[in-house]
């Protein structure tokens, strides 16, 4: 498993992998947005949490064409079905891996484009914990929409058809968190569903995920 | 462990290609698969090897116990020849890799990237890859494609030296490899078109 996860953050890291894709995309979305709605710090900071949110969950999806793709295609999903490691577990590496090549970069990085967006300085800490929160389902929920449509040619455009609606919830509660956190208001309830969100997407999606990759082996 | 296939039928994309195949595959012993373009030797591999359902029949001795080497070698081009096989080593939880790099030559590759090896290079190193696994049972799908004469003979020395110690291998191909080994034709147990009649199932 760990050998997996090693190979799939090299991978990752070399020429073509696509490591910073989704934290260019992201820091460009955000960049953009002042440019589409005009200099209104007000608008802006009230804005701020979702658009933030928003431009993660874009970036996320942006780089989950290319998590099984690659492998289908060069036969080693082929291999790895037939490796004594489970596919349920070979999925929630990936998406591990996934998430820790876009996911963790878009957290780290949401706070310093948050100060772009003039996010009030009571929103940044839960502008993190949300994104921290909610980045593992995106990935996780990604790698389900990825197992889907692996092997399907030019797959990427359907497998976002297909994962959007189910980022739905994780975006809701998740900027809901950040724009409570920002406008100072109690944020227990959003996080615990968030964190709920999170939690059931982790715990029951590798099968599934794992489940519609053996029938799209056959 | 034997491996043994029991009135076997498979189907490609629902269309049965084989049926009423068995065979018993014992350690130390080799099968060569052999018949026409599309009769459906990969589908039987690939059912053997577990990826996909029979359509009925049985496979026994098959779980855990395979290393399938099929068409596309699963290499990856930006990592070395080396890194490549310590992933699949450790993957089935092993470690050593000089055995494998040894026994096809690789050795002056090893630090190359994958994606820089001719295609005859690359076969070898995906070859090479059964040496890493551990597995007793090879199942092999056209092993030999790109492979050049020597290294066909050195292929060959691999696979007698797996049956020497107690391994198998089931193996599709069309060229003589040289090896003690049962042959199947597998065109005789081409499957029937199914029988048509006036009830279309799809309209359940």
């Amino acid at each position: 498993m760990i050998a997996l996860l090693l190979r799939d953050l090299k991978l990752a890291f070399r020429a073509g992998g696509g490591f910073g894709l989704g934290l260019a995309f992201f820091l460009i979305v955000t960049v953009m947005v002042p440019f589409s709605v005009g200099p209104q710090s007000e608008l802006l900071s009230r804005i701020a949490p979702g658009v933030l949110w928003l431009g993660a969950l874009l970036a996320c999806l942006l780089s989950l064409d290319r998590l099984l793709a690659l492998d289908w295609e060069d036969g080693s999903l082929d291999l790895l079905a037939t490796a004594p490691l489970p596919l349920e577990s070979t999925v929630t590496i990936k998406a591990l891996a996934h998430w820790i090549t876009t996911g963790l970069p878009l957290v780290l990085a949401a706070p310093v484009l948050g100060v772009l967006l003039n996010l009030p300085l009571q929103g940044f800490q839960w502008l993190v914990v949300s994104l921290l929160l909610g980045t593992p389902a995106l990935s996780v929920i990604g790698t389900f929409g990825a197992a889907l449509t692996v092997g399907l040619k030019r797959g990427g455009l359907l497998m976002s058809l297909l994962v959007m609606p189910l980022y739905v919830p994780t975006l809701i509660f998740g900027s809901e968190v950040a724009r409570r956190g920002a406008e100072g208001m109690a944020v227990q309830t959003p996080l615990l569903l968030l964190a709920g969100i999170s939690a059931a997407s982790i715990a029951l999606l590798p099968f599934a995920s794992a489940a519609v990759l053996r029938v799209n082996l056959r | 462990m034997t491996l043994t296939v029991t009135d076997l039928g498979v189907a490609r994309g629902g269309i049965p290609v084989l049926e009423g195949l068995s065979f018993a595959l014992e350690p130390g012993k080799a099968l060569i698969l052999r018949g026409p373009n599309g009769i459906g030797k990969t589908t039987l591999l690939r059912t053997v090897a577990g990826l996909q359902p029979p359509l009925k029949g049985r496979v026994e001795g098959a779980e855990d116990q395979i290393a399938y080497a099929a068409h596309s070698d699963g290499l990856k081009p930006t990592l070395s020849v080396a890194e490549n096989l310590t992933f699949w080593a450790s993957v089935f939880g092993r470690n050593g890799i000089e055995q494998a790099l040894d026994g096809f030559d690789l050795q002056s590759l090893r630090d190359r990237q994958a994606g820089a090896l001719s295609a005859g290079q690359k076969r070898r190193l995906g070859l090479s890859r059964m040496l890493v696994t551990g597995r007793p049972i090879w199942i092999m799908d056209e092993p030999t494609v790109s492979l050049d004469v020597n290294s066909v003979a050195m292929f060959a020395d691999a696979v007698r030296a797996h049956l020497g110690q107690g391994g198998s291998a089931l193996i599709a191909t069309h060229i003589d490899l040289g090896l003690e080994a049962e042959v199947l034709d597998v065109g005789p147990y081409k499957a029937k078109p199914p029988e048509i009649d006036d009830f279309d199932g799809g309209f359940l």
